[in-house]
């Protein structure tokens, strides 16, 4: 059935939501901040009048600003007044297209109202506009769910009243986690592409083409084009990881095929290490100046990888198709297609890691989704 | 994995395309109903399509709503993005629910076997021997297949013009007696019209009784009534292969179709486990060689040597209550009587009964006239096969 994560905190979702939308905010005024702040607060106390009160205080200042706008589609909807926040969620969304946060809430309202077709072409765009958008998938996933248990209910003629009621209670919880977890409202929308995320498309892609890896080293290196070997998994299931690493071992060279090697190396072990839950290898392949997705810092997002990772379930990651571009001996460009699967979400996204050599250790200085 | 459904959904569609005898070729029918967005559903997921499959699925349900089957694959296709499913219906099966999955898992294969296997023009099911001239459709139903196929009358030579998918009894085929849940086979014909406004929602959008039990179910003393071709209740596009009480159930749109060539009183409705085929060729033979035998035995009627016209007549044969012996005897008394006899048939139409008792059902205009007595009516003969010559078993008014 529905599987919901219960993310109790809403103090942290608040807070990084902030964080996450202050880019798009204009320079504010110290008194206006407060204004929001108080607005928070009182949200978070649960007096909706005064949060509300407060967040139109700051909205009359700057009617036009994202964050201010979208803590009121969160108070609103706390109130339930579902259908004002439904307006200030879509004005958002037209507003500011690049923003997954107000598509997902809009998902989730109209989940609530059982509107699952719109909630899914919500979430569809807002996976559109950040392919990454990890809580956008799971409720995807989600709404996947509950619209083919609709299906099932219209195939078989059964009365499921019960079961949406208790799916709707955990809904709301959602919404609070929702803008906290993946506030990358930073990330330039040139940056990402979108890919074709929802998993049966991928596998049956994958099972089309064989992915044949061309090796990319700049002429720059000046060293024979010997190098990364196509590492293809032309097999739908997640395959691990360290035979691609094996592929690559096989393979001796001179200089950047050394460096390509290594490179394939740690991105294999960054993967085995993500698979295996191991939180501590896995954050130890990100660089120290590592440029987090949403502008935030090192800790809040170490935190929230950490929580992340180790929710129940088996997490699978592996990789295929990888391309290294080598931008002199201590910096690359790795391109290649991941494979994800944890027990409720599944994807195949292009990512690229931006990775630096430092004490002859090969670490991800920048981390994204795209081509 | 996803791939796992497929495995599960492709010996459905690989069953579909076992086609019998007549592969898809002529395309003079026209293609109505859900079959045709159902079988690019298949085709779909066949090739790994998922996204088009399930685009085609909506596409499917917004033509039929009400289309339970539609709504099971439309439940497969989403869950098969978040979990791994093994079998076809997976997310809806638990508790009671198995059996209605097995339903629908049928319906598909159903509809989809008929559809990749429709009749050609060269072949003719064997019971439409002869129409007579008004009768202007015929009706049959092939239970196995979950399928009624109606052919018009085209100057006696049957021509396929539609076929629908169809529900039969729970119990299946060959009923017995009342109550047993099964659908009769043999030859009959819509007795009447029940309109929507005198029926209750579970008829759907009206009713054509026919005649079982016929003479010849009455003779075996099979018993029971009620049978009818009937649509079906609002909350449902279609109702498993088997499901009725032993009647014959179509999809309201087609039975509001079908009841546009039904003809009260008139229309064959001819009801088989499994349609046996001829080709235009075969059937011109058998036809030819029992209006052959119809004609020998009009000739020895008018011949009157009662011994002749006696071996077109069963052992079994049986009129009025009497055994083939003490009817002949009659007849013998009758004929010495008569200086002449002529006897013209006309407007003949002979139905074979499709089930293991082998008889065509001969009804005919027959004009009598003798020395002493004329006599016009319609008469009903059932001929069987009996030692490989055809024999008259039965006859009476029509």
């Amino acid at each position: 059935m529905l599987k919901f994560r219960d993310f109790p905190c809403r103090k942290t979702l608040l807070a990084i939501a902030f964080a996450g939308c202050a880019g798009l905010s204009l320079v504010s005024l110290p008194a206006r901040a407060d204004n929001l702040q108080d607005s928070q607060r009182f949200l978070k106390q649960g007096q909706h009048a005064q949060a509300l009160e407060q967040v139109d205080k700051y909205l009359a200042g700057k009617p036009k600003d994202a964050q201010g706008r979208f803590l009121k589609g969160l108070i609103l909807t706390e109130m339930g007044k579902t259908n004002d926040a439904i307006v200030i969620f879509t004005k958002l969304t037209e507003d500011y297209p690049e923003l997954p946060e107000p598509y997902n809430n809009l998902a989730v309202i109209y989940a609530q109202q059982k509107q699952y077709d719109k909630a899914k072409q919500a979430l569809e765009m807002a996976i559109r506009t950040h392919p990454s958008y990890a809580t956008a998938h799971e409720n995807l996933g989600d709404i996947y769910a509950r619209l083919a248990s609709q299906a099932y209910d219209k195939a078989l003629q059964l009365d499921k009243g019960n079961a949406s009621a208790q799916s709707k209670l955990a809904m709301i919880r959602d919404i609070m986690s929702t803008s906290g977890n993946t506030g990358r409202p930073g990330a330039k929308p040139a940056a990402t592409k979108p890919v074709a995320a929802v998993a049966p498309v991928a596998e049956a892609k994958q099972a089309e083409t064989k992915p044949i890896a061309a090796p990319e080293v700049k002429p720059a290196a000046a060293v024979p084009v010997a190098a990364v070997a196509p590492v293809a998994t032309p097999v739908a299931e997640a395959k691990p990881a360290p035979e691609a690493k094996a592929a690559v071992e096989a393979k001796p060279a001179a200089t950047s095929g050394d460096a390509n090697a290594e490179i394939a190396k740690a991105v294999s072990a960054w993967a085995v290490a993500w698979s295996k839950k191991d939180v501590k290898g896995y954050l130890g392949f990100y660089a120290k100046d590592f440029k987090t997705p949403g502008g935030e810092s090192r800790s809040a997002w170490e935190a929230e990888r950490q929580k992340r990772i180790t929710k129940p379930g088996a997490i699978q990651v592996s990789h295929e198709n990888l391309r290294v571009t080598l931008d002199g001996a201590d910096r690359a460009t790795v391109k290649f297609r991941q494979h994800y699967k944890s027990a409720s979400l599944k994807t195949s996204s292009n990512k690229v890691l931006e990775m630096v050599r430092r004490d002859g250790k090969w670490l991800i200085q920048q981390e994204k989704i795209g081509t | 994995m996803l791939r796992a459904l497929r495995l599960r959904l492709l010996p459905l569609a690989f069953a579909a395309c076992a086609a019998s005898a007549f592969a898809a070729g002529t395309a003079r029918y026209t293609d109505s109903g859900p079959e045709p967005l159902l079988a690019n559903v298949f085709e779909q997921i066949e090739a790994n399509k998922w996204e088009a499959a399930l685009r085609q699925t909506e596409d499917l349900l917004t033509a039929y709503p009400n289309f339970r089957l539609g709504n099971l694959i439309k439940g497969d296709l989403l869950l098969a993005r978040s979990k791994p499913l093994k079998t076809f219906g997976e997310g809806a099966i638990g508790g009671q629910q198995l059996d209605k999955v097995a339903d629908l898992r049928e319906e598909a294969v159903a509809r989809l076997k008929a559809y990749k296997s429709k009749p050609t023009a060269d072949y003719v099911p064997r019971y439409l021997l002869q129409m007579e001239r008004d009768q202007k459709f015929a009706i049959v139903v092939d239970t196995q297949k979950a399928r009624l196929y109606v052919y018009q009358n085209d100057k006696g030579t049957p021509r396929f013009v539609a076929d629908y998918y169809i529900s039969h009894g729970k119990l299946g085929s060959e009923k017995l007696k009342e109550g047993d849940k099964k659908t009769p086979i043999g030859v009959y014909h819509v007795t009447s019209s029940l309109p929507r406004q005198k029926l209750t929602d579970f008829y759907g959008s009206g009713a054509f009784p026919i005649n079982y039990p016929n003479e010849w179910d009455k003779r075996q003393g099979r018993n029971g009534h009620g049978i009818w071709l009937h649509g079906t209740p609002s909350d449902t596009f279609s109702r498993p292969p088997k499901a009725s009480d032993g009647c014959v159930v179509l999809a309201n749109q087609d039975l509001d179709a079908l009841s546009k060539n039904l003809q009260i009183g008139l229309t064959p409705v001819i009801i088989s486990n499994s349609i046996e085929w001829l080709s235009l060729d075969d059937w011109q033979a058998e036809r030819q060689s029992l209006l052959s035998m119809i004609d020998e035995w009009r000739r020895d009627w008018e011949s009157r040597d009662t011994d002749r016209y006696a071996r077109h007549y069963s052992n079994k044969f049986q009129a009025d209550s009497q055994g083939l012996q003490a009817w002949i005897e009659q007849k013998r008394k009758v004929n010495a009587g008569k200086s002449w006899i002529k006897v013209a048939t006309g407007d003949i139409s002979m139905f074979r009964n499709p089930g293991k008792e082998e008889y065509v059902v001969v009804t005919f205009d027959q004009d009598y006239k003798s020395s002493n007595l004329s006599n016009q009516m319609k008469k009903r003969q059932y001929w069987i096969k009996e030692d490989g010559r055809w024999k008259i078993i039965y006859e009476g008014a029509a």
